[in-house]
């Protein structure tokens, strides 16, 4: 299958300014593809360079197996929704959605058909004459969504389209937005900075930061084997935990010995990573550190471990202990009998952590 | 802009609060008067014979009311040598103020949409470049005019006004679009190109209907400036087409005959009326474009 | 339509105001420039022969007349403008049930032609029947009031019509400035019992320092270019006691034919401009470029 999307060896400069570096991405025809990192890391600038609104610096970008480096964004077969919807505010809601078409010379009663259809499949139809002023958030944002549904183009674009929607809309359109994207089978770039969004919708990831691509990779691989101290860091909420550690190898495999405030090292063994430098930072997802009658996994380590805080969730209880001169989170169970101030019995799943080099950053295992 | 009350201190007692209020109110009053006094003066002037002039004072009423310094300044008036009132150059005045405020409002609109939206490099240079002009003195600028009119064959016609006035009215046009096409997001323009419109489409569908109040704002602006202006006026025009600022110098300082006050206060105001006229109808727009003309540079 | 022209349409749109701007603004002031280096008289020369004109300038009594003019002019007009503008604007800042109106009438002047304003005060102020006769007339038999003509004050009439006309603007400004404090701030001065005045004092008016800034600029830029109001109300009279340096330029341009000494005039005018409103202008593009 010829990947709908193929950038090579793309540059961007703002004058002495590199933005974008070397950026290498392809995608297959019905992938969701997410660029997430923080602001400025040049995601959104991509996505602009993607669409034509850009002129590129250097490299090459193919939509659809078609060179369209040169090519005007009217051209190259897409359609984009914008993070302030950017609807036209003199315009009723179906001009807004038949003004491409109208602009193409689409005869009236296309637009017309497209429109209705269009409509009933957003929900939008009794919307039809209003402006955009008189919508709420919500209903703009089908409305941008619309005005790129009718294009049927060859590749969606996404720049933030929920980042000005309040908590709980953004939730429920994150769920329609992938339900669209299974019913219609289409090809989607979505730029966001918030990454449950990214793990939530899409098949595909790139993380980018400072204009350069950390790591590219399915949600999985970028949440179970983040690329480096970065990605780690970035990626999951609470934030996964990163400790300084020392490793020795021993008989059973590698012995890991976090330093602690008071008292003796924490010391776990790790049988699966042998060949590990003695500097480490270990990486440990909040989940993996449990109580032990919750975690069964057979390559949990067991240590005593001071309580300072208990924050309650709902559904998971957060506790914060001190390790290794840095704050650590585990999600317990919501019923857990942890306390401030007491010692408290954990499990590590040695099985699921990440080892990062501490000058690089780099993944080690 | 909120409204913010500052209440006085609550120590102060009620009497004294109330005293206090209408002091504000009895200077805030009196100011009005000294604005006033000389449209005050101007009108009953206008409208007193010569005679009551001679013999009345400034500020009283006229005792018999009369037209006649009116009729006398709209047709029969001198300026100079001729006297054909100033009804002439109050229509040269329009015909000069019109097409150089409908020309230089549509140019300062499509650099305003340039300079905000389709940024490239040098732009921002242009930008300043236009900026800098609406500060020069005029007369860095009149000598060589005047010979690049007379070059032209248009020395001392309206055509020559209107070209001069669009020229040096384009830096405030431009500011004024310029302005409120930057604060319109830059992703419409972008939606409107992946939708496939260009230049002159986005212009014409996206953004012209949008610019209503800046057009009043820059129409009002430029219509005043051009309506009142007397150096491009007495510089660059002849006999038959000066415009009514330099008509109404030209009678009041005419050393001809009687000095007929009544008929000076007629033509001021007839030269007056047009821009005061626009003052009263749309002066929020009128105050807006003073404020971001003069002061958002 | 070709890819080179949609590719390059901002460009050409913006190409005819380019040239214009360049050669209407920065050619001129380069003719004006040069022709003031040279010896012409009525009509331009261009050859140059240094700063002749410069030095017949500096050494006109007329000349310097009308920049002693300018300065004392400049100054009052300035300082009074922005005295009573700040002081309107506060008075009117008080919750005032006409503001709509008050505000209307403080304004209306600034819609008004210089020569209308000039020919308004030109009347009020002469002393057969204006002000002075009507004084006269309710028994004040020895008040003079003859400005208007007298040479050491004539320049001071053109004060009062010039503050008329514009200190209603100044008062938009300030105000505008006032209504734009942050109102926390001003909440929780007041939460702290902090009186009135000292609100204003120490808090609000320091606050509107780009706003002074803006004021002076605007005005300043007025004093230079003042050209109609003299014409219309002194002529520049008596003898040239009320000129400006704008009536100079326009004198020696159009009526006494010395079009070296309008030049270099009218380039002085335009280095005073610059010496205000450059560091303005400059600093104002490099905060927005920031």
């Amino acid at each position: 299958m010829a990947p709908i999307l193929e950038i090579k060896n793309l540059y961007k400069n703002y004058g002495p300014v590199e933005i974008l570096k070397d950026i290498n991405v392809s995608i297959d025809p019905g992938d969701f593809l997410v660029l997430v990192g923080p602001s400025g890391c040049g995601k959104s600038t991509l996505l602009n360079c993607i669409a034509g609104l850009e002129p590129i610096s250097g490299g090459t970008l193919q939509i659809g197996g078609q060179n369209m480096t040169d090519v005007s964004p009217k051209d190259r077969d897409i359609a984009m929704v914008f993070q302030s919807y950017a609807l036209y505010p003199t315009m009723t809601v179906a001009k807004n959605i038949t003004f491409g078409m109208k602009v193409r010379g689409v005869d009236q009663a296309t637009q017309e058909q497209k429109l209705k259809e269009v409509a009933r499949q957003l929900q939008i139809e009794q919307l039809l004459s209003r402006r955009p002023g008189q919508l709420s958030g919500g209903q703009r944002q089908r409305v941008a969504m619309g005005r790129a549904l009718v294009r049927d183009p060859k590749l969606f674009l996404f720049d933030e389209p929920l980042s000005n929607l309040d908590a709980k809309l953004r939730v429920e359109m994150r769920t329609e937005i992938k339900e669209l994207h299974q019913k219609l089978g289409a090809s989607m770039v979505y730029v966001t900075h918030d990454q449950i969004e990214a793990m939530t919708l899409a098949t595909k990831i790139v993380v980018m930061k400072g204009g350069v691509i950390q790591q590219v990779g399915s949600p999985a691989e970028i949440y179970n084997r983040p690329a480096n101290l970065f990605v780690a860091d970035f990626m999951g909420n609470p934030a996964m935990n990163l400790i300084p550690a020392k490793a020795m190898k021993n008989g059973e495999g590698t012995k890991i010995e976090i330093a602690r405030k008071d008292g003796a090292p924490i010391v776990l063994t790790d049988a699966k990573n042998r060949d590990l430098p003695e500097d480490v930072i270990i990486g440990v997802r909040p989940e993996d550190i449990a109580e032990p009658e919750f975690r069964a996994s057979q390559d949990a380590q067991f240590a005593e471990c001071m309580v300072d805080i208990v924050e309650p969730a709902g559904a998971d209880t957060f506790v914060v202990m001190q390790m290794g001169g840095k704050q650590v989170t585990a999600r317990l169970h919501a019923e857990t009998s942890a306390t401030p101030g007491q010692m408290q019995r954990l499990a590590f799943d040695l099985g699921k952590v990440s080892y990062f080099a501490p000058d690089s950053g780099h993944r080690l295992n | 802009m909120t409204d913010v009350t500052i209440h006085p201190a609550r120590s102060q007692s009620r009497l004294g609060k109330i005293a206090l209020r209408w002091l504000l109110y009895i200077i805030l009053g009196l100011f009005a008067l000294y604005y006033l006094m000389p449209l005050f003066v101007m009108v009953t002037t206008s409208l007193k014979s010569l005679e009551e002039i001679r013999t009345g004072d400034l500020i009283s009423l006229p005792r018999v009311v009369t037209f006649e310094a009116w009729t006398t300044a709209w047709s029969t008036a001198c300026t100079g040598i001729q006297c054909e009132g100033v009804r002439p150059y109050f229509w040269n005045s329009v015909l000069i103020a019109v097409p150089a405020v409908l020309i230089s409002t549509l140019v300062g609109a499509l650099n305003g949409y340039v300079v905000a939206q389709w940024r490239f490099r040098g732009s921002n240079l242009f930008f300043a470049a236009m900026l800098f002009g609406c500060f020069i003195p005029f007369q860095v600028v009149l000598l060589p005019m005047a010979r690049l009119l007379g070059i032209m064959g248009i020395a001392g016609t309206i055509p020559g006004l209107i070209f001069v006035h669009v020229i040096y009215g384009l830096g405030f046009t431009t500011l004024f679009f310029r302005n409120y096409y930057v604060s319109i997001p830059s992703e419409l323009t972008k939606a409107a190109k992946v939708d496939g419109a260009g230049f002159f489409r986005i212009f014409w569908s996206i953004f012209l209907p949008l610019s209503l109040p800046i057009i009043v704002v820059t129409v009002i602006w430029q219509f005043t400036q051009i309506w009142n202006d007397f150096l491009f006026g007495v510089s660059f025009s002849q006999a038959g087409t000066q415009p009514i600022t330099v008509a109404l110098n030209n009678i009041v300082n005419s050393t001809t005959g009687v000095k007929e006050y009544n008929v000076d206060m007629a033509t001021a105001i007839i030269a007056a009326l047009p821009t005061l006229l626009v003052y009263v109808v749309a002066g929020k727009y009128f105050i807006r474009g003073l404020t971001a003309g003069s002061v958002k540079g | 339509m070709s890819k080179w022209l949609e590719d390059h349409l901002p460009k050409v749109v913006l190409a005819p105001s380019f040239i214009a701007v360049l050669v209407f603004v920065y050619g001129f002031i380069a003719w004006t420039a040069w022709v003031s280096l040279t010896r012409s008289k009525l009509l331009p020369k261009y050859e140059i022969h240094g700063f002749i004109q410069y030095d017949r300038l500096f050494a006109a009594p007329r000349w310097d007349v009308a920049m002693n003019n300018l300065f004392i002019f400049g100054a009052l007009f300035i300082v009074i403008s922005m005295v009573l503008g700040l002081l309107l604007a506060i008075l009117l800042d008080q919750n005032i049930r006409t503001e709509g109106a008050i505000r209307t009438i403080y304004l209306y002047p600034m819609a008004l032609s210089m020569i209308v304003t000039g020919t308004a005060w030109k009347w009020i102020l002469n002393p057969g029947l204006g002000v002075e006769a009507t004084v006269r007339g309710w028994g004040f038999e020895n008040f003079t009031f003859d400005w208007l003509v007298n040479p050491d004050m004539a320049i001071y009439t053109i004060v009062i019509a010039a503050i008329w006309q514009s200190s209603g603007f100044v008062m938009a400004l300030f105000l505008a400035g006032l209504r734009s404090v942050d109102t926390e701030i001003i909440r929780a001065a007041q939460v702290d019992g902090i009186p009135t005045w000292r609100v204003y004092t120490a808090i609000i008016i320091p606050s509107m320092a780009p706003i002074f800034l803006s004021a002076f600029i605007v005005l300043s830029h007025l004093a230079i270019k003042s050209f109609d109001l003299v014409i219309a109300l002194t002529g520049g009279g008596p003898g040239f006691a009320s000129d400006l340096p704008a009536t100079y330029m326009y004198a020696m341009a159009f009526s006494r034919g010395d079009i070296g000494q309008a030049a270099s005039s009218a380039m002085i005018m335009m280095a005073v401009v610059f010496a205000i409103v450059v560091p303005y202008l400059y600093s104002e593009l490099r905060a927005k470029n920031d």
